[in-house]
C-alpha cells in the first residue's frame, strides 16, 4: 500500500506522454498532468492551485523572448527577411554548409562565454539565419519546393539548438556547471567549477563534428535533389521569383 | 536601477496591447488569453511576496489564471493576419539594404555589452543594473533600443511596434506559453515526489553490480527523464541523487566531476528529442511557420542520437579512470 502511494504521482507523467502521443493541445495536457500528480500526492485543490500559480510566476523569465517581437516585426515589415535572402544569394562563395557550420561554431563559442541570449530562435533564426539558409540552398540553381524550404528552416532551427546546448555546458559562471557543483556540495562533495566545465569539452567538440558532417550531407541531398539542366538562366530566375511569390501566399 | 522586474512589466504592457488589438477585432479568445497572461506577468512579484508571507490566496488566483490559459489554448487557432504586401517589402528591402541589419544586430550587441560591462556602470553613485539576472535585463533593454532603432531606420509609425509585434505574437499563439507551463509542471513534479519515484523504479530494474549497466541506466535515465520534463536541469538532481551518487560514485567509484559533466550533456541529448522542450523545439515550429509540430525534432534527432552514443562511451571509459 505504501509503495503504491510512492509511485502514484507517476500518473502525471503518464498524462503527459499520452497527451503528446494523442496530439492534444500541449498546454492543457501539461496543466492537467500537474493537477493529476498533485491529487495523487494527496494535495488539496487549494494547495495544487497555489503550487501551480507559484511555479508559473517563478519561471516568468522564459517569456522574455517575446520582447524581441516588436523590433523584429517592424524590420520584417520593411523587408528584413527579403534583404537577408538577397544578400546571401549575392555572396557566391557562401554555400549552405559554410553558412550553417559557421553559425554552429559561433553559437557554441558565444554560449561557452555565457552569451546564451545573444542569439536564439526569435532573435536570430527567424529573421536572419532561416532566410539566409534558404538563399544559400537555392544556389544549387533551382528554387526550393515547399517541403525542401521547410526542411531547410527546420535544419536551421536545429543548428541553433545544438550550438546552444553543447556550448552552454562548458560555461563556468552560470547554468549547468553551477547546478552540478551546487548539487554535489549539498551531498558533501566539493568540486571546482572549471574542473566540471572541462569534462564537458569532449562532448562539445563531438557535437560540432557530428552536426557539421550532418550539415554537409543534408546540403548534398538538397543540392542534388532537383537540378533541371535544360532550363535556361532567364527562365530559371523568373520561375524562381514566381515560386517565391507562391510560397509566400 | 534597472531590474528584471522592469522587463516583466514591459512584457505585460506589450501583452496588454496585443490583447487590446485583438479585442478591437473581436478575436475574443486571443484577447482574453493575452490579457490573463499580462496580469500574471505584472502580478508575479506580488504573488511571490505574498507566498513568502504565508498568504496563499494570490498564488491560488494565479493558479486559476494558469488553468484559464490552458482552457483557452485549444481555441487559439493561428488565423491569417494581414502582412504587408510582398512587393512592397521587396522594394523597401532594396532601398534600405544593410541598414536593416543594424537594429536586428543591436539586440545581441546591447545584450553583450550589458553582460560584459553592465556591472561597472554607475550613475550618481547608484549602479544602473541590478546584479540579479543582469544579462536578461540587458536583453530586455536591447529589445527596446532595437525597436527605437528599427522605427528610425524604417521611418515606420511607433504604433507599428505594437501591430507588427502582435502579428508575430499571434503567429506564436499558445506555443509562446508552453515553455512556462512546462517549467511550472517541473515545479509541481518536484513537489509531489515524481522524481524520487522514477529513481527508485530505475534501481529496481537494473543489475546494480554491473558498472556498465549503471552507466547505461544513468545515461538513458537522464535522456528519458529530460524528455519527459523537457529540461535536463530538472532531470539531473533526480537521477544523480537516485542512481549516480549511490550506484556509480559510492558503489563503483566513479569520478563525480566527469560523471556530472557528461551526465548533464547526456540529458541535453534528450532535449533534442522531446516536444516538452517547447522553447527549443515547438516555439521555432510556430516562428518558422512549419507544417508539422515535430519538424524541428525530426531535423535534429539524428545528431542527438549519435551524440548520445558518444556520451555513453565517454562516460564509461572516463569516469572510472580518473
Amino acid at each position: 500500500m505504501n509503495a503504491m502511494h510512492h509511485y502514484l504521482p507517476l500518473l502525471g507523467v503518464l498524462v503527459v506522454v499520452a497527451g503528446f502521443a494523442l496530439r492534444f493541445n500541449p498546454v492543457p495536457v501539461v496543466v492537467l498532468a500537474g493537477v493529476v500528480s498533485g491529487l495523487c500526492a494527496g494535495k488539496s485543490i487549494g494547495e495544487i492551485l497555489a503550487l501551480l500559480g507559484n511555479s508559473f510566476v517563478s519561471e516568468r523569465a522564459l517569456l522574455l523572448f517575446v520582447l524581441t517581437l516588436p523590433a523584429i516585426g517592424v524590420l520584417e515589415r520593411a523587408g528584413l527577411r527579403e534583404h537577408a535572402r538577397n544578400w546571401i544569394a549575392s555572396l557566391r562563395s557562401l554555400t549552405f554548409p559554410r553558412l550553417l557550420i559557421a553559425y554552429l561554431g559561433l553559437r557554441q563559442i558565444l554560449s561557452m562565454l555565457g552569451l546564451t541570449n545573444v542569439a536564439g530562435q526569435a532573435q536570430t533564426v527567424r529573421p536572419l539565419l532561416a532566410p539566409m539558409a534558404e538563399a544559400a540552398a537555392e544556389k544549387r540553381g533551382s528554387p526550393l519546393d515547399a517541403n525542401e524550404r521547410n526542411d531547410v528552416r527546420a535544419f536551421s532551427a536545429a543548428t541553433d539548438n545544438i550550438g546552444l546546448f553543447f556550448g552552454e555546458d562548458v560555461f563556468i559562471a552560470l547554468g549547468a556547471v553551477l547546478l552540478i557543483q551546487g548539487f554535489y556540495s549539498q551531498h558533501g562533495i566539493t568540486l571546482e567549477p572549471l574542473h566540471i566545465a572541462l569534462w564537458a569539452l569532449p562532448t562539445a567538440i563531438a557535437a560540432f563534428v557530428i552536426h557539421a558532417i550532418r550539415t554537409v550531407l543534408f546540403a548534398r541531398r538538397i543540392h542534388s535533389a532537383t537540378v533541371r539542366p535544360e532550363v535556361s538562366k532567364d527562365e530559371r530566375s523568373s520561375s524562381q521569383a514566381a515560386m517565391r511569390q507562391h510560397a509566400e501566399d | 536601477m534597472l531590474k528584471i522586474e522592469h522587463a516583466y512589466w514591459l512584457i505585460a504592457l506589450f501583452l496588454a496591447g496585443a490583447a487590446w488589438l485583438n479585442l478591437r477585432e473581436r478575436r475574443w479568445p486571443h484577447a482574453v488569453f493575452w490579457a490573463v497572461l499580462a496580469a500574471l506577468l505584472a502580478g508575479g512579484d506580488y504573488v511571490l511576496a505574498a507566498t513568502k508571507a504565508h498568504h496563499e490566496l494570490p498564488a491560488q488566483l494565479a493558479g486559476v489564471g494558469v488553468i484559464a490559459l490552458a482552457a483557452l489554448s485549444p481555441r487559439m487557432q493561428r488565423g491569417h493576419l494581414a502582412e504587408r504586401d510582398q512587393a512592397e517589402r521587396e522594394a523597401e528591402a532594396l532601398r534600405l539594404r544593410h541598414r536593416l541589419f543594424g537594429p536586428a544586430l543591436l539586440i545581441p550587441l546591447v545584450t553583450l555589452l550589458v553582460a560584459l560591462f553592465g556591472g561597472r556602470l554607475v550613475i550618481g553613485g547608484l549602479p544602473v543594473f541590478a546584479k540579479a539576472q543582469m544579462t536578461l535585463t540587458g536583453l530586455a533593454l536591447a529589445c527596446v533600443v532595437a525597436l527605437i532603432a528599427a522605427l528610425v531606420v524604417t521611418r515606420a509609425k511607433p504604433s507599428a511596434g505594437l501591430t507588427e509585434g502582435r502579428r508575430l505574437l499571434d503567429t506564436l499563439g499558445w506555443a509562446a506559453l508552453l515553455p512556462l507551463t512546462l517549467a511550472a509542471l517541473g515545479g509541481v513534479f518536484a513537489a509531489t515526489g515524481v522524481g524520487a519515484a522514477v529513481a527508485d523504479l530505475v534501481r529496481l530494474l537494473i543489475p546494480v553490480q554491473s558498472a556498465l549497466a549503471c552507466v547505461v541506466a544513468y545515461g538513458l535515465g537522464m535522456v528519458l527523464f529530460t524528455a519527459i520534463m523537457g529540461n535536463a536541469f530538472a532531470a539531473f538532481p533526480v537521477l544523480t541523487a537516485g542512481v549516480g551518487l549511490p550506484l556509480l560514485i559510492h558503489l563503483h567509484g566513479a569520478n563525480p566531476a566527469i560523471l556530472g559533466a557528461i551526465g548533464m550533456v547526456t540529458g541535453y541529448c534528450g532535449t533534442l528529442f522531446t516536444p516538452m522542450a517547447a522553447n527549443f523545439n515547438i516555439v521555432p515550429v510556430a516562428l518558422l511557420e512549419l507544417p508539422g509540430q515535430n519538424d524541428v525534432i525530426r531535423a535534429q534527432w539524428k545528431t542527438g542520437a549519435l551524440l548520445l552514443v558518444v556520451n555513453l562511451l565517454l562516460m564509461y571509459f572516463l569516469v572510472f579512470r580518473f
